[in-house]
């Protein structure tokens, strides 16, 4: 028997069960790109039939990191940069649950890079939700990683001397098997995008352009949008690394060109998870470690009858 | 000096074997019956560079390193390089025999490998020699090596000798060798030990000297094993199934046992891309329900500063474990000290609360480890086991029953789903997780996955159910609670059945001895010599870093005259958090501080306590250094 009746529930959900019953309110500004994060990711997991109990949201610091404020589910908001170790780790712990992480640009891409960087590499198997507005927008519009070149802040003030980061091609290469981006004034398929990335077995990485009215005003607001997986201006093997990367390429740069294109850009649904690599290798256990703690006939190991004799 | 202990020095270039040949000598010096410690000294590299370890071995519990030593095994060090050039290395290769010559005791034994080593190189070697009344065995042990398998068997040969000259029956180090070695090399290695111990007692008269193997009897069954080794144990029998770490010296032995370990009882071990993953992983563990730990020395620690007060904040129960080295920055990494007391106590922004153990020796680090874990998931507060380079290497003999405990596979304070059925949820359905009026100030959690258990954990400031709020109410309630969690694992600590913290010696003593971690066994040996010299001192080594065991430090100090407080560093960070603690005897209070990269020996600390305290004199070693009490 479980310990944790809320995984694999598998009832009809309706989105509003993900919207808290109470305060808060989302406080972010009028027209934000977060609220369009926050619809689509309700819509995604009412469309999966997930219980708000078995999903576990973690995420850093920034106005992103409120996702989970505004989310009914578990949630484990955490500080700045640290949303994707807590979340690896959780996974580890429970491989039932449902993991998302989310964060800002600032947070996965400039702090927490580290941790995006082997988090992809290693394959985990959970989604990440870097909401990408180009911008630091909590601390009030300092010039983040991805901001364009020449981006003005008060902390830039001559503009950024830096060539922004590329989420999309920097994913990749450090192995992340679902990479895709989408854009808050893309609804629907920014849901659909969503509903992938957390059925995917792996690391599923979604870049999603938020626009920050307050602090980015010169920005575009990510319209008009280009889907590259259906306009036939554009031509992409989302299974092909190759071909993932020169599309990753050239949307980065039309980006900052004015032409925003979105879409799924690479899927290897064979590469195992780290998860499996490691019960593969007898470096994790095929039941839930979470389970064990539960279970009252769990016989627990001891050092006395298992490693002293190598003392004696 | 005394001659009813053996203290043997094993020495040669690091990478030559030493480790592995004097852990099976002390261990078949323990099989025998005796008591054994030992003390290691490296250099950083990983091959060449002289390095010896110190086997000290007695009918009596030997609780730290002696002062100086009587038998030198002085192997040459085979991996230096340019010996003959006098270039970048120097003359590396004669090192373990000339440096190991200041600490050799009067009436001592030498053997050196005279196929390795020329003694004439040494100036004044001869001299020496007669002045100590040394007795010196230079032996061919790298030909006798050759002859019968590979040079590498010098240390057998080496053994060999010893057994010889010390009296040591062969028949123990043999019986290790074969739990030891496969059959392909036990063969060569018996020979060789054979030959070099016939050799020896046919050639020599070895009753030249007097430095003999003592005889002893165990009343129990013993393992040899070290700080590191017990901090291990220790998790492993709380149910600790999760270890997250980045491998940095120290630390890396117990990272290295558990990683070992873990996969044998269905664990994970993670090495991760930096510190801050590490804490945060062992964070994330154990927020989804398993009893998770993490660990560092010095820097990796600095780095999970941040998470540290994540865990203090969420009250999400962790342990992590901080091996000392000498710092600041890089510092001396094969070095031990006691230099982040302050660091471990008070890292991280905000009022920190947390719990601190800093164990003496493996068996107060295994009892203590396995405390840590209690408190972390009863109370929901991080734990940290403090030790460091000395306590975790050394390897002692204590008696296998102390591991002979129930395993504690359990996660704390935290509801079924049953019991969540019935608790406390606020108007839309989320868990009240973070509670006011809770006993002991422990608001039990829930695990994601639980029906009805949801809630938000955060860093910031939250409501009983998790919400951000900045409420000035809220705000209290919730860090009275947090920090009244303290004053109740203070209560608990005061009802231990084991004490943590060690009185030694009469207890109408006039002086005290204070002490904390690694430096306590050094201390107590202190103790007895002081007192058999006539002196009236007794001591109190600390373990209870925080909570600090402020009535029972304060007994202790009101019961003597003055007080002198031993530690490895250089700011007596431990006198001032006593002096912080107990916020009283200023005046009584001094220190003897070392930190020169070399723990105290019981000597140190003798003459550091006869002329700083009784004779009030100027300390004539360079090596401690003397801080007078407040108003002196
Ligand atoms: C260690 C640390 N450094 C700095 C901060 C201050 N800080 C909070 S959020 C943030 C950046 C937010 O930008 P981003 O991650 O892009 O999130 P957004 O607000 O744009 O969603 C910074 C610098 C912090 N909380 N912690
Ligand atoms: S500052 Fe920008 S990112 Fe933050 S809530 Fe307002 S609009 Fe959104
Ligand atoms: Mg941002």
């Amino acid at each position: 028997m479980s310990a944790f009746n809320a995984i694999g529930e598998n009832v009809e959900r309706d989105r509003n069960e993900y919207t808290p019953g109470l305060e808060p309110q989302p406080t972010w500004c009028p027209g934000c790109g977060d609220f369009g994060v926050l619809k689509a990711l309700k819509g995604a997991a009412a469309e999966l039939g997930l219980s708000p109990e078995e999903m576990l949201v973690t995420t850093g610091i920034g106005c992103s990191g409120k996702l989970n404020s505004y989310f009914e589910s578990y949630g484990f908001h955490t500080i700045h940069g640290r949303s994707l170790p807590i979340a690896r780790a959780a996974k580890l712990a429970n491989p039932g649950l449902t993991v998302v992480a989310a964060g800002g640009d600032g947070d996965g891409y400039g702090i927490g890079g580290n941790h995006f960087m082997h988090t992809a590499r290693e394959n985990h198997d959970f989604t990440y939700i870097v909401f990408n507005n180009e911008i630091f927008g909590l601390t009030k519009g300092q010039t983040s990683p991805t901001s364009p070149k020449g981006h003005k802040s008060k902390t830039q003030p001559h503009g950024s001397a830096k060539q922004p980061l590329r989420p999309l091609s920097m994913s990749l290469n450090s192995g992340a098997s679902y990479v895709a981006r989408t854009a808050a004034v893309n609804p629907n398929q920014a849901k659909d995008i969503i509903v992938e990335a957390i059925q995917h077995d792996g690391f599923s990485h979604v870049d999603f352009l938020t626009q920050c009215p307050t602090w980015n005003k010169d920005a575009k607001q990510y319209v008009p949008y280009i889907d590259i997986n259906e306009s036939e201006d554009y031509d992409i093997d989302i299974t092909d690394r190759k071909s993932a990367a020169d599309m990753m390429f050239e949307t980065e740069d039309a980006l900052h060109e004015g032409t925003v294109l979105t879409g799924r850009y690479y899927h290897d649904a064979d590469r195992p998870s780290y998860q499996q690599e490691k019960q593969q290798i007898g470096e994790m256990p095929e039941e839930p470690l979470a389970e064990r703690y539960f279970d009252e006939d769990y016989e627990w190991e001891r050092t006395h009858d298992l490693f002293l004799d190598k003392h004696k | 000096m005394t001659n009813d202990e053996l203290i043997w020095r094993i020495a040669g270039g690091s990478g030559d074997g030493i480790a592995s040949t004097s852990q099976n000598f002390a261990k078949a010096l323990m099989r025998s019956g005796l008591h054994v410690f030992t003390h290691r000294h490296y250099p950083s590299r990983i091959r060449g560079g002289h390095t010896y370890t110190e086997i000290r071995a007695s009918a009596d519990p030997v609780k730290s390193r002696g002062d100086g030593y009587n038998f030198l095994l002085a192997l040459g060090d085979s991996f230096a390089r340019n010996p003959q050039e006098n270039a970048y290395y120097g003359n590396e290769e004669i090192k373990p025999l000339s440096e190991n010559l200041d600490e050799l005791r009067e009436g001592g034994v030498i053997i050196y490998d005279s196929g390795l080593l020329d003694a004439s190189e040494i100036e004044d070697f001869d001299e020496r020699v007669e002045e100590n009344n040394w007795h010196v065995y230079d032996l061919d042990l790298r030909t006798m090596a050759r002859e019968h398998g590979r040079e590498v068997m010098r240390n057998t040969a080496g053994v060999g000798a010893t057994c010889a000259l010390a009296g040591i029956d062969t028949e123990w180090i043999e019986e290790l060798m074969e739990d030891a070695m496969p059959e392909k090399i036990l063969e060569p290695n018996l020979e060789i030990l054979h030959e070099a111990y016939d050799m020896v007692s046919e050639d020599y008269d070895v009753d030249a000297h007097d430095v003999k193997v003592p005889e002893g009897e165990h009343d129990e069954e013993q393992v040899l094993l070290s700080g590191s080794d017990a901090i291990a144990y220790g998790s492993l029998d709380e149910g600790c199934r999760f270890i997250a770490g980045y491998p940095m010296t120290p630390w890396t032995e117990v990272f290295t046992i558990m990683s070992q370990n873990l996969p044998e009882v269905g664990g994970i071990s993670e090495q991760v891309e930096d510190e801050i993953a590490a804490a945060a992983l062992a964070i994330g563990a154990s927020h989804a329900g398993v009893k998770a730990m993490s660990g560092s020395s010095g820097g990796g620690f600095a780095l999970m500063s941040e998470p540290l007060g994540l865990a203090e904040m969420t009250e999400t129960p962790v342990v992590l474990v901080e091996a000392m080295r000498a710092g600041p920055s890089t510092g001396m990494p094969t070095k031990p000290e006691q230099g982040d007391l302050e660091h471990v106590l008070y890292t991280s922004q905000g009022d920190s609360h947390r719990v601190v153990f800093a164990p003496s020796g493996a068996e107060e680090a295994y009892r203590q480890t396995r405390q840590a874990f209690k408190i972390a998931y009863e109370y929901q507060i991080p734990a940290i086991v403090l030790y460091d380079q000395k306590n975790g290497g050394e390897l002692q003999n204590i008696p296998a029953s102390v591991f002979d405990e129930e395993p504690n596979g359990d996660l704390g304070s935290v509801l079924s789903e049953e019991e969540l059925a019935e608790a406390s949820h606020d108007a839309s359905g989320k868990f009240n997780r973070f509670q006011h009026d809770v006993e002991d100030g422990v608001s039990p959690r829930s695990i994601p996955g639980q029906k009805g258990g949801r809630y938000l954990a955060t860093g910031n400031e939250h409501m009983p159910a998790g919400h951000i709020a900045e409420d000035p109410d809220n705000r209290v309630f919730q860090v009275n609670r947090r920090m009244q969690k303290l004053e109740a694992i203070r209560a608990e600590l005061d009802g231990s059945d084991v004490p943590n913290n060690t009185h030694y010696g009469p207890e109408d003593a006039d002086y005290g001895l204070m002490t904390f971690g690694s430096q306590q066994g050094t201390v107590e040996e202190a103790v007895d010599r002081l007192n058999e010299r006539g002196h009236s001192v007794k001591a109190l080594g600390v373990s209870e870093m925080a909570p600090f065991p402020v009535d029972q430090v304060s007994e202790f100090l009101e019961s003597v005259d003055e007080c002198l407080v031993v530690e490895m560093n250089a700011s007596a960070q431990f006198r001032g958090l006593t002096q912080k603690e107990v916020g009283r005897f200023g005046e009584k209070m001094s220190s003897l501080l070392k930190y020169n990269g070399n723990p105290f020996e019981p000597e140190d600390i003798t003459e550091g306590f006869v002329t700083s305290i009784v004779e009030d004199g100027e300390l004539s070693s360079h090596e401690t250094k003397f801080v007078p009490a407040a108003s002196d």
